[in-house]
């Protein structure tokens, strides 16, 4: 293997699993050491930087980076990141003082963003600091888009929304254009806006198409519609029986808005099985421990109704079947329908995105899937004037992407006013300091706790389904928050090898507490992986390999289960190993040197 | 050394051995040496021999003296037994311990003050003897508790930390142990694990006086150009006799060698020392072939390292005694006191 080159900036990224994973590359060990510190504020505007939401998405990410942990790899479950978060934003007291200043002055460059959800806010955030004037459009009353629309009050209090969207809104520098929903983007770009951000998301549920759908309309809804109206106190109560159809997130909150609505018996009916389900397994774990069933391979066939009024679902079983390709298809299992009696049923099998206001000849193309053509890193669509973000540029993704793809856009837009290569992306601010700050004193803490992960707390079942606005999760309290911290690996603090200070006397292959470090012949990565202390199965991490050893063997250290304890620099006699924090914050759009104060 | 204790996270797949441990569980508290002590490889190396056998922890005493080396029986088998005895005298006490109960497996780990100093006499006496032990020296050829000092095994014309040229000859360790009788000789270096672990590995399971002189780089006070114990010098200087394999009583055989290239030496246990020959004219269980061997390479300024002697059928002083097999805390009232009748047979024996 060729030696690892550790001079760009990919090779730590990745090894931090967590920041590696997040679309927005939060760096995360960095602000969970602030908060196991009690730094709450801190910890909050590290977060509010990289992901602009964090007291909403510390309750509703998606969390790739959990699953990307290495800590569930070493142990049984992975850092709770997500709800760690929550705890900054829960306890960070005020941190207006420490937002960015608008300036008065403005460059004159105005920006129109269509939908105030979270990828236009993004742009918005972004944009502000730097003079631009930003205005907002979006149809409904309030900004927040799908978070203020679609997500449950239970998982998500209004207040932290209108907090969160106030630090973007109600600063300076944007102009809200609420209840108006833009029909055309031919008239709004003769308006004669530099830039527009398209960030309208994927407004169109998905629709049920069997026999009785029609006919039984009045019981049946989709489910995102249905959300924004409970949402909005349109709806207030539904039937006793209610069948949710579909397994993703947005099923998982329908199925849970109803328990609250007055839903006694509430079914989730999938099509595929329990674990190709889309909804997060902690959401399939919140629906099931409020009495929720989930119900897989069954089919919609047919809805049956008496005289127009519902009065329940009839499917057909299948099983999945695997090709020689190993692709999956559900095939009928031949045994009895099944029919479920119900009054209502809330159809969420997916979203899809709509664009009725461009017009055809406004210079966009789309593609044969209606998605708008965009350059994926710039996100530009075929009108150089126009960006697109979140749900609205590549189909129904979740919030996290959503900042990611505003603060691309915001990039973007930013190259584009000021007349540069907008494929010319700026690098990430990188900075990587050794933490050494006496023989075996480091300016991080090593000690690795053996603490399994902390189950949040939650309000009583009981107590929490008579209340459609009761927040479920009661989040963790300091001292709770301060064990979750402990488990943190601080992947961040990465092991850097000079092999030229090497004596090669094994002290750090010695004390390894999971055999991560070999000193050996070189080969081909395949098969260097095999002969190592421990043999490195897990190909998707990647073997740290340096040269120049006085013997003409390699250092290989595999990365995949490195506790980042610094036992080996602790115990390497001449500091060739050295542990060192690698700090990655990916660019945004920065105040050039000749625009600053 | 490290104030924190090691983590007791593991690799995921850390696999077990035949009675179900890993080689974690082999493991003691963590080490105070200095960074970077040979001394903590060889107790690696101890830790992955004792895994690899899959030896009950508990059926192991470790006994030692004072130094560097004699403080290493904490960092590992933390569930063995333990006696951390007077300065050279860790002999003396394993003797003892030995007479007292043969069912235990016995390792002594001393050093080369501790063992070519001020326990030289003892060293010799417990070879002699034939006590059924693994008797390892981390020889660093240097006092390294009291900063630096030649000690009785640095070779002549070595030069210490502060320049000071050694001028006394250096005492071979295991060329004594061939001479006294020792029925297991070795060396290795602790920087060469592949070499050092089968040995200790053999020694372990051979039934007679094992010595194993390991040479074991101190950094703080040995590791400069000019030391003869350094990692770089004896890099250099290793040329070993021979690559052992150890294959267990019933486990297949497998690799296959052209002749000559092989030994083969049957243990008493049924276990088989495999030697990789690397120097085709000797004969490691010719006494005579290992004493040339060592003042051979000696003379040719090079390291001699591997299994050096080894007596297929040893002999231990339990069976010249001709004692009681029992361990002593398993005999009952009336055998260890039988009685006036007894004295009285005894005594008479001896008017």
């Amino acid at each position: 293997m060729k030696p690892t080159d550790t001079s760009s900036t990919e090779y730590f990224h990745k090894v931090v699993d967590c920041q590696w994973a997040c679309p927005a590359h939060t760096p995360v060990p960095e602000y969970i050491r602030m908060i196991a510190a009690g730094r709450y504020a801190d910890a909050y505007m590290v977060n509010w930087h990289s992901n602009v939401f964090p007291g909403i998405l510390g309750r509703t990410c998606d969390r790739p980076c959990e699953p990307a942990c290495r800590r569930g790899r070493v142990e049984e479950e992975p850092v709770a990141i997500c709800r760690l978060k929550r705890v900054a934003a829960d306890n960070k007291g005020d941190v207006s003082a420490r937002m960015p200043e608008i300036p008065r002055e403005r460059n004159g460059k105005r920006i129109a963003c269509i939908g105030a959800g979270p990828a236009s806010l993004t742009v918005a955030r972004d944009l502000t600091p730097l003079g631009y004037e930003i205005h907002v459009f979006d149809g409904e009353a309030k900004a927040g888009g799908f978070i203020r629309q679609q997500i449950p009050r239970f998982r998500l209090p209004e207040e932290v929304i209108d907090e969160e969207c106030g630090y973007i809104l109600d600063r300076g520098g944007v102009v809200s254009h609420m209840n108006r929903r833009v029909d055309s983007l031919k008239g709004l770009l003769a308006e004669g806006y530099d830039a527009v951000f398209v960030g309208s998301g994927a407004p169109r549920g998905r629709e049920l198409d069997v026999p009785g759908r029609k006919e039984a309309a009045a019981n049946i809804q989709l489910g995102i519609d249905w959300l924004a109206s409970v949402s909005f106190g349109h709806v207030t109560s539904i039937g006793k029986r209610v069948i949710v159809l579909g397994g993703g997130n947005t099923a998982m909150d329908c199925c849970r808005s109803a328990r609250r609505l007055g839903g006694e018996d509430v079914k989730v009916v999938v099509r595929s099985g329990f674990d190709e389900m889309k909804a997060s397994p902690w959401e399939k774990e919140d629906a099931m421990n409020e009495g929720i069933p989930i119900l897989n391979f069954l089919v919609p066939k047919e809805v049956l109704h008496d005289n127009g009024r519902l009065t329940g679902m009839v499917f057909e079983k299948v099983a999945a079947q695997y090709d020689d390709k190993g692709r999956r298809s559900l095939r009928p299992t031949g045994e009895p329908d099944v029919t479920i009696e119900c009054d209502d049923v809330l159809v969420a099998i997916g979203q899809e995105n709509a664009f009725p206001w461009i017009e055809r000849d406004a210079g966009i193309e789309f593609d044969r899937w209606g998605l708008p053509k965009l350059d994926a890193d710039t996100l530009q669509s075929t009108e150089p004037r126009v960006f697109f973000g979140g749900d609205a540029a590549f189909g129904p993704k979740n919030i996290i992407w959503a900042v990611a793809h505003g603060h691309e856009a915001a990039v973007s837009i930013d190259l584009f006013c000021k007349g540069e290569d907008v494929k010319a992306r700026p690098a990430p601010d990188v900075r990587i300091a050794s933490q050494k700050m006496g023989i075996h004193e480091w300016a991080y803490d090593n000690e690795v706790s053996l603490d399994l992960r902390y189950k949040v707390p939650h309000m009583p079942a009981e107590k929490a389904l008579r209340d459609i606005t009761a927040e479920v999760e009661l989040g963790y309290d300091r001292e709770m928050a301060y064990r979750e911290t402990q488990r943190c690996l601080n992947c961040d603090v990465q092991t850097v090898f000079t092999a030229k200070l090497c004596i090669e006397c094994d002290a750090c292959v010695d004390i390894c507490p999971t055999d991560c470090i070999t000193f050996t012949e070189n080969g081909e990565e395949e098969e260097l992986r095999t002969r190592l202390k421990a043999p490195a199965v897990n190909t998707y991490q990647d073997l740290y390999v340096q040269d120049g050893l006085k013997t003409g063997r390699v250092m290989v250290k595999d990365e995949d289960v490195c506790l980042h304890c610094g036992m080996c620099a602790e115990r390497c006699p001449t500091g060739a190993w050295d542990m060192q924090k690698f700090l990655l914050e990916t660019a945004k759009p920065k105040a050039h040197a000749c625009h600053s104060r | 050394m490290s104030y924190l204790p090691k983590p007791k996270l593991h690799h995921p797949k850390l696999p077990t051995n035949a009675i179900g441990l890993t080689r974690r569980d082999y493991e003691g508290a963590i080490s105070t040496l200095c960074a970077g002590c040979g001394h903590d490889s060889i107790s690696a190396a101890i830790i992955q021999a004792c895994f690899n056998l899959a030896i009950p922890p508990h059926r192991v005493a470790k006994l030692s003296g004072i130094g560097c080396s004699s403080k290493t029986p904490t960092y590992f088998l933390g569930a063995a037994h333990g006696f951390n005895s007077v300065h050279g005298r860790m002999p003396s006490v394993l003797t003892g311990a030995y007479l007292a109960n043969r069912e235990l497996i016995y390792l002594g780990v001393s050093g080369d003050g501790d063992s070519a100093s001020i326990g030289f006499g003892q060293f010799a006496h417990s070879i002699r003897r034939g006590v059924n032990m693994t008797y390892i020296v981390e020889n660093n050829g240097v006092y390294g508790l009291t900063k630096g000092q030649f000690s009785a095994t640095s070779d002549l014309g070595s030069v210490a930390k502060k320049g000071t040229v050694n001028t006394d000859q250096p005492i071979d360790l295991a060329a004594i142990a061939v001479q006294l009788g020792a029925t297991f000789v070795a060396r290795s270096f602790s920087g060469d694990k592949d070499q050092l672990v089968p040995l200790i590995e053999a020694a372990l399971l051979h039934e007679g006086a094992a010595f194993l002189d390991v040479i074991s780089p101190c950094v703080a006070f040995n590791n400069h150009p000019g030391s003869t114990k350094s990692y770089d010098y004896v890099r250099e200087h290793n040329d070993a006799l021979n690559r052992l394999d150890i294959m267990l009583p019933r486990q297949e055989i497998t690799a296959s060698y052209a002749p000559g290239e092989m030994t083969e030496v049957m243990q008493h246990d049924g276990s088989v020392l495999r030697l990789r020959k690397m120097h085709a004219d000797h004969d490691p269980t010719d006494r005579a072939s290992a004493m040339h061997q060592i003042m051979d390479r000696k003379a040719a300024g090079e390291i001699l390292t591997g299994l050096i002697f080894v007596d297929p059928n040893p002999t231990a002083l339990h069976e010249n005694l001709g004692t009681v097999p029992a361990p002593l805390n398993a005999l009952g009232d009336a055998e260890l006191c039988p009685g006036a009748e007894a004295l009285e047979r005894v005594n008479a024996s001896l008017r």
